[in-house]
């Protein structure tokens, strides 16, 4: 005796089609989550924090004492991170996601570390009264958060950070003299270059 | 030929057409994973290129050219080939369709939770 087939299949059950569909919404939600760390760094961002710091290296340049060049980039360091903060909000904003949402979360993750690590390195250095290896410090420790941070986005993010480790090389291999104008070309100069390209690239 | 049998096979519904909270009404075009993904993906951005695409979405190649063509087809993405020196470059970017179909999706799937809780 042949077994009877039903000629419609039965309809899946509404527990699993709920499943079915959160999984979909879940994937939908986490595409977008890693595609848009592709936008989380802001290029105008970058070209305003490369503006900043080309001013601030020529006010630092005309300072006679180590304190007064030391004030003008940690002033810049200061304006640096609200551009920065602001830049981010921003493009998050034109997104529609959360400034803090995972994409920024991983970005301030990886970038936060070797910034500390940075500031408390220069206050140590300070207090020791040795000045100059700071910029070969700054950049070599920026450069190392921003390959950190970038490692989940587009590929021209941790090149500029591997572009910040070289000069943070040369500064710290080179002459004491080029320190300020190695800092003007990495923090003036890749930011305005690397926020140029993303600003075009990735939507702002 | 290929985009008639393309159309035979997947062609979307309609959301006006298709009351919502059916599973069968879904768009079958961005429904399959990868596409969806495709189509999420750009959604959160500008332009992507083919790699950052493959690269974001963990898959080959011929995997990914086969589906952004099938999206290509549908009119629910762009795509812009040009070269950037002498390597050719290949972006794709959501076209207002595509955007709209995303988002019927999304008002679909969320149709199809609430029907299944009221179940």
């Amino acid at each position: 005796m042949g077994s009877v087939k039903p000629i419609r299949e039965h309809p899946p059950e509404p527990a699993a089609i709920q499943a079915h569909a959160l999984d979909h919404l879940r994937y939908i939600r986490e595409t977008m989550e890693g595609a848009s760390s592709f936008t989380a760094v802001p290029g105008f961002g970058g070209i305003a924090m490369g503006a900043t710091a080309l001013f601030a290296a020529l006010i630092a340049a005309h300072q006679s004492t180590a304190d007064g060049w030391l004030a003008a980039w940690v002033g810049e360091g200061v304006a640096a991170l609200f551009i920065g903060l602001f830049a981010m909000a921003r493009k998050a904003r034109s997104a529609r996601m959360p400034l803090f949402s995972r994409p920024g979360r991983k970005f301030a993750l990886g970038l936060a570390p070797p910034m500390a690590a940075a500031a408390l390195l220069t206050l140590v250095l300070y207090r020791a009264g040795v000045m100059g290896p700071l910029p070969g410090l700054w950049l070599m420790l920026y450069g190392v958060g921003v390959v950190a941070a970038g490692t989940f986005s587009v590929r021209v993010v941790p090149a500029m950070g591997f572009c910040f480790m070289a000069l943070g090389t040369a500064a710290l291999l080179g002459p004491p003299g080029w320190g300020n104008w190695l800092l003007a070309a990495g923090f003036g100069g890749l930011h305005t270059v690397f926020g140029i390209v993303i600003a075009r690239r990735y939507g702002g | 030929m290929a985009r008639q049998s393309l159309l035979r096979k997947e062609r979307p519904v309609r959301a006006a057409q298709a009351p919502a909270g059916r599973a069968q009404d879904l768009d079958r075009l961005i429904h399959e994973r990868l596409r969806l993904g495709i189509v999420s993906a750009l959604a959160v951005n500008d332009s992507l290129s083919f790699s950052e695409l493959r690269r974001l979405l963990g898959t080959t190649d011929g995997n990914l050219s086969v589906h952004a063509r099938k999206l290509e087809d549908a009119g629910y993405i762009a795509c812009v080939k040009s070269f950037d020196g002498r390597t050719p470059r290949t972006e794709y970017r959501l076209t207002a369709p595509g955007r709209r179909a995303l988002e019927k999706y999304l008002a679909h799937m969320e149709a199809l939770i609430r029907a299944a809780r009221e179940k």
